[in-house]
């Protein structure tokens, strides 16, 4: 038997085993799809869906990311009765605190635009804040918003659920195996692996951070880059902490999880990073100023101890909108990255719609929003329809 | 008797919950940490580690010199915000 013969024959190859990839090849399996396999380089929850704080709001400030996350906080309010997985969510609600006038504005905007949707978010007083979370020192804040039916997940079972809801229905999941190279063959590509080679009829790249290499593979490129984030974890503290707290000009947010522990992160400057190398390091300096921060926020804070921190990467698109649909130049070759840290939240909707292009039904309007060719065929005015939540 | 001895103690991790993890397909120590919990307490691993490894070689049956201990976390020790906030690194 030669090698050839002996290659997998699918008909969608997703690269990428984290949320994004697993919730498509989920969705598509639900939807009918047969012979789909999902690689991952490394173990599930390895890359940044098992590196993120867990946040999922629907605070937005454009009607299309409202509905969808929306749409996308449903799915994880059922996910643990439907996918047979403990979750850890809990709506506590998202409170995020303004420190200018202009800030101010953007929330005002906002609060009626999400009040249009139907969600129930009120703009609120420093003081009004204060009685939310007694803790806080609201002295620097002119304005804060809420929304009481935002939440906080524990992310890792999303993926175990997802992982294992695909599998169930037939999909082949094959982590610890790197595609090392992708060549095309006919309308097929062929992605070259240590355990040989996989044919495809169509792939779907969700390597977020990782994507620009994977597209490199296939012939293409994509814009988006990798930019560190980093997260600490305190000890577990008794229950004291609502909702999810963002001061949406420093960046700065924490909630307590259920298991009682604080998380949170900040964002340092951009550093230089000329050949977009993905970088999950921990460095003091986060450490030191999310710390001063925290004091600063809540100076109650400054005898709880820091157990452990860690790093991941936010996948960043040149405009911070998110990159979908076939790689430009590549066609049968999806991508969806661009996502900027919100991957895990959205995760659940933009699979849902994903799969369901990818099944030949009419697209999300998302696809022409988030197309990826924007940047390849000129198409992208700058600053258009750009969302202003980009928090951290 | 596996159900009550606590590999873990920080985050009460016991033998039984690590063999079932193995079971459902978690074989390394990372995954193993991020299925059961264990490691991520107040000792990050600093007790348990080597007795967890050990309880997964024997779950998977590996020699459990294949096993190679989870990215150690800074800080080294539990430490108080107000004394990371003094450093002079930012």
């Amino acid at each position: 038997m030669t090698a050839e013969a002996a290659a997998q024959q699918t008909e969608v190859a997703v690269i990428g085993a984290g949320v994004m990839g697993l919730a498509i090849a989920y969705n598509l399996a639900a939807r009918g799809q047969r012979r789909i396999v999902v690689l991952d380089a490394h173990h599930l929850a390895w890359g940044a869906s098992g590196r993120n704080g867990g946040g999922v709001r629907q605070q937005w400030s454009t009607e299309m990311n409202i509905r969808l996350m929306q749409e996308s906080t449903e799915i994880c309010a059922h996910f643990a009765e439907q996918m047979r997985i403990n979750v850890w969510m809990r709506r506590g609600g998202y409170l995020f605190l303004a420190r200018t006038q202009a800030a101010a504005d953007r929330l005002t905007r906002n609060v009626e635009l999400q009040n249009a949707c139907d969600l129930p978010t009120r703009l609120i007083t420093p003081a009004d804040a204060q009685e939310l979370v007694p803790e806080l020192d609201v002295s620097p804040f002119v304005a804060a918003c809420y929304n009481p039916t935002d939440a906080v997940v524990f992310p890792w079972p999303f993926v175990w659920g997802y992982a294992r809801a695909a599998a169930r229905r037939g999909v082949q999941i094959r982590t610890g195996l790197p595609v090392t190279a992708i060549d095309r063959r006919g309308d097929d590509f062929v992605l070259a692996t240590p355990a040989g080679p996989i044919v495809a009829g169509r792939v779907v790249c969700a390597a977020g951070a990782w994507s620009p290499v994977v597209a490199r593979m296939a012939g293409g490129a994509l814009p988006d880059r990798p930019v560190r984030h980093e997260i600490l974890s305190t000890e577990p503290l008794k229950p004291f902490l609502k909702p999810m707290v963002s001061d949406i000009e420093t960046g700065l947010y924490l909630s307590q999880s259920l298991r009682g522990e604080l998380v949170g992160g900040v964002s340092l400057p951009e550093e230089p990073n000329p050949d977009r190398e993905v970088r999950m390091g921990s460095r003091l300096a986060f450490l030191t100023r999310m710390a001063r921060g925290l004091i600063k926020l809540m100076p109650r804070l400054g005898s709880v101890k820091v157990v452990r921190q860690w790093a991941g990467p936010y996948d960043v698109s040149p405009d911070g909108n998110p990159l979908v649909g076939e790689l430009p130049g590549v066609p049968g070759f999806y991508v969806v990255c661009g996502f900027g840290g919100h991957g895990f939240m959205m995760a659940p909707v933009v699979a849902r719609h994903y799969a369901a292009f990818l099944r030949g039904e009419p697209p999300h309007p998302f696809f022409e929003a988030w197309r990826a060719s924007r940047f390849t065929d000129g198409s992208a005015p700058p600053g258009a329809g750009r969302e202003e939540m980009i928090i951290g | 008797m596996s159900r009550k001895v606590i590999l873990c103690r920080c985050e009460d991790v016991t033998l039984a919950d690590v063999q079932h993890a193995v079971k459902l397909g978690h074989a390394n120590v990372e995954e193993v940490k991020r299925y059961t919990g264990f490691g991520t307490g107040p000792c990050q691993g600093k007790e348990c580690l080597r007795e967890v490894a050990c309880a997964i070689a024997a779950a998977a049956g590996r020699p459990a010199l294949e096993m190679t201990p989870f990215t150690a976390r800074p800080p080294l020790v539990p430490t108080e915000l107000s004394v990371l906030a003094g450093s002079e690194t930012e």
